[in-house]
């Protein structure tokens, strides 16, 4: 967290050493400029988000919320907006209308990707996306976070703690035993893993995730499953899929996204039983 | 912060493996020691003594293959290709040709100050960018700095558009050939298109003088020899992972936190300074600058000793640089109007069949020799 509660007595241990990461805010706080701000228990709002793409509207007055911690599955069909809804969150897209916040006080439309990317927020693209031509320790050691600017590169290396954090996540996405494979040898759901990986590297606080058990096997599905039941909590998880077992799996609140707008929210069950919802899906 | 305790000089030494480090040795010893010996203390008729017509083609081509480092740092590591490197190389060459014209003083043919195509000109005075151009340490400042200062503005303007691509390219060359015409032109101050020649000392001693072409020859290998430590240490550092990683996967490098225009920017920067380096270098050796090195053709033959060499090795555009222009020496007295037939010919068949160049196919020869056993390490050779 980056809220300095007013009322926090500091552990006199570690004076200088306030517990940043709590994830909880206090009501009596200050803030830092540019940090996340909690408070309402709100990670992300998107707000009334229109995108055009010459005439023809891709998003189209789109709201939804995202609480802090939450996990949350995003289906609909071919075309609905999903992927580009992740875009307007990470900064490739600009929305024509709309605001999009994250926590209270950080408005994502005036930031760059890299920006985004530093103040917490980690994409999965659809399509897997890793470096091919680095070995799986190097795309794991370049997404880690710390200090990326150039000088820091120029001289970076690396110290034995990052050592055991990419060791940890190597074996997370069990490919520890491919560690120093080219990327671009592994099969497309070791990609997805090692995209997950990636990103769980860059520690941020809202993960988005396009399609992330396409291509994988049953069982990968499964403990991809897991795995993201294990971050929720202490990340908020956004997951786009059309995998409805696996959305099952992962049991959260559902969104229903259709031509540009939330078609419907609510459990599973609820969204599945909704006659707008199967008329979209059925009538396709 | 960072533990980056380890001393810079140790963490270099690193980079390299052993059997480089004996080959950069052996170079070195060439360079300094065979070739000045060789040339110097051999009387002409003896079998190893090496000719002027020697020093001066191996020199230039040392600088060549500056550039030829340079241009894959930025196009083989980086995927920027530059169409318009010729003009950082050109631009260090007339940068350090303004001191050599200075330093001809009141020997050229009308005994003036000023340099004689300023007299022609009826001009007065030194244009006020002379200024100061009579001293060496000031002149080696502005090699340095114009180029990097072209190149900054440019590559800053360029990449924040995320310009990429053949634009890229064609801006580039649009670029080195806006400079030319504007090198051309007499009032720019740069001797129009006779540029920049008959020089006659540099720091006070004779410039055609053996003993000062085998000084420039053996600066222009250890220019070459730190281009290359410099370039490993780039490419095998956290820098050079994130440059090819933005080479391959741009917005995956920015949706996990890094700025590929800063990275670009340091790249292309650092290369237009090398190329800058080469010029001032080459233009002593030579004993002329002309806008002609403006041209397109120029640049475009850079990029072509890289392809033939190998871009994304280090070593491949050295050898690339060297092999092209034997070849182009060969060609321009035995079959002078068939050179540009030949260099299109090379580029395709690299292009075509050598997607890295001369050092790709020796590593798939090599690769070919012993037995299937080694299947294991063969993605590792394809990136050596
Ligand atoms: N850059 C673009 N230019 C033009 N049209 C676009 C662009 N990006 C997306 N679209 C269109 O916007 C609509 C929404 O696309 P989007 O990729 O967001 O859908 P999606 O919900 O992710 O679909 P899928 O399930 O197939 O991934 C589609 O009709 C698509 O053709
Ligand atoms: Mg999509």
């Amino acid at each position: 967290m980056n809220a300095v509660a007013v009322a926090h007595t500091p552990n006199p241990d570690h004076p200088d050493n306030p517990d940043w990461d709590s994830g909880t805010a206090e009501l009596g706080h200050l803030l830092r400029p540019g940090q996340l701000d909690l408070s309402h228990k709100v990670i992300l709002y998107l707000e009334d988000i229109t995108v055009s793409f010459d005439g023809f509207r891709a998003l189209d007055k789109l709201s939804l919320t995202i609480d802090a911690g939450e996990l949350r599955c995003i289906i609909g069909p071919n075309g609905a907006g999903k992927t580009t809804m992740m875009d307007v969150i990470t900064g490739k897209t600009r929305p024509d209308e709309g605001t999009v916040f994250f926590g209270q006080t950080i408005d994502l439309t005036r930031l760059g990707e890299p920006e985004i990317a530093h103040i917490g927020i980690g994409r999965k693209f659809q399509k897997p996306t890793i470096f091919e031509n680095h070995t799986v320790f190097e795309n794991l050691e370049l997404a880690m976070k710390t200090d990326k600017r150039v000088w820091r590169s120029l001289c970076a290396l690396l110290d034995p703690a990052a050592g055991d954090r990419i060791a940890e996540t190597l074996q997370l996405i069990r490919l520890a035993a491919h560690a120093d494979r080219l990327a671009g040898l592994l099969s497309h759901g070791q990609k997805q893993w090692l995209e997950i990986g990636m990103l769980l590297m860059q520690e941020p606080k809202l993960l988005l995730l396009d399609e992330p058990v396409a291509g994988m096997t049953d069982e990968e599905t499964e403990r991809t499953g897991e795995l993201f039941l294990s971050l929720a909590g202490k990340h908020s998880l956004v997951v786009v899929e059309h995998d409805m077992a696996f959305v099952k799996q992962l049991g959260g609140k559902v969104s229903v996204l259709h031509e540009g707008s939330l078609l419907a929210e609510g459990s599973l069950e609820e969204v599945q039983a909704d006659q707008r919802v199967i008329e979209v899906y059925l009538g396709r | 912060m960072m533990p980056a305790r380890t001393p810079f000089i140790v963490r270099l030494g690193r980079s390299f493996d052993a059997r480089s480090w004996q080959m950069a040795g052996l170079f070195a010893a060439c360079a300094l020691i065979a070739v000045p010996f060789m040339h110097l203390a051999l009387p002409p008729d003896h079998p190893l003594h090496l000719s002027t017509y020697f020093i001066t083609l191996t020199g230039k081509i040392l600088c060549y293959a500056i550039v030829a480092v340079a241009m894959d740092l930025i196009w083989g590591y980086g995927g920027i290709l530059s169409l318009g490197h010729g003009l950082f190389f050109a631009l260090g060459g007339y940068a350090f040709g303004m001191y050599l014209m200075r330093q001809i003083g009141r020997d050229g043919s009308y005994q003036s100050d000023l340099p004689d195509f300023m007299v022609f000109l009826d001009w007065q005075e030194l244009p006020w960018f002379w200024a100061g151009s009579d001293s060496f340490l000031w002149v080696a400042l502005l090699v340095l700095v114009v180029p990097a200062l072209i190149a900054f503005v440019f590559g800053y303007f360029a990449f924040r558009s995320r310009i990429k691509g053949v634009y890229f390219s064609i801006i580039t060359q649009a670029l080195t050939y806006a400079a030319m015409l504007l090198f051309f032109r007499n009032e720019t101050g740069f001797g129009g298109n006779n540029g920049f020649t008959d020089f006659k000392r540099i720091l006070g001693y004779p410039i055609t003088a053996p003993e000062t072409r085998v000084v420039l020859f053996a600066l222009s290998a250890l220019a070459l020899i730190g281009t290359l430590l410099l370039a490993r240490y780039l490419v095998t550092s956290k820098f050079g992972r994130v440059l090819t990683a933005i080479r391959d996967a741009e917005s995956r490098v920015m949706f996990i936190g890094y700025h590929p225009l800063w990275y670009k920017l340091f790249v292309w920067t650092l290369s237009a300074m090398l190329c800058a380096i080469a010029g001032a270098l080459y233009v002593p050796q030579v004993g002329i600058i002309n806008p002609s090195e403006m041209s397109v053709a120029n640049s475009i033959e850079i990029a072509i000793w890289v392809a033939v060499g190998g871009r994304g090795t280090l070593i491949g555009p050295v050898l690339g640089a060297f092999l092209v222009n034997l070849a182009k020496s060969w060609f321009t007295v035995s079959f002078p109007e068939y050179w540009l037939f030949f260099l299109g010919t090379l580029f395709i068949v690299a292009t075509l069949y050598l997607p890295q160049g001369v050092v790709g196919l020796w590593l798939r020869l090599r690769r070919r020799e012993p037995p299937p056993a080694a299947a294991a390490t063969e993605a590792k050779g394809a990136r050596a």
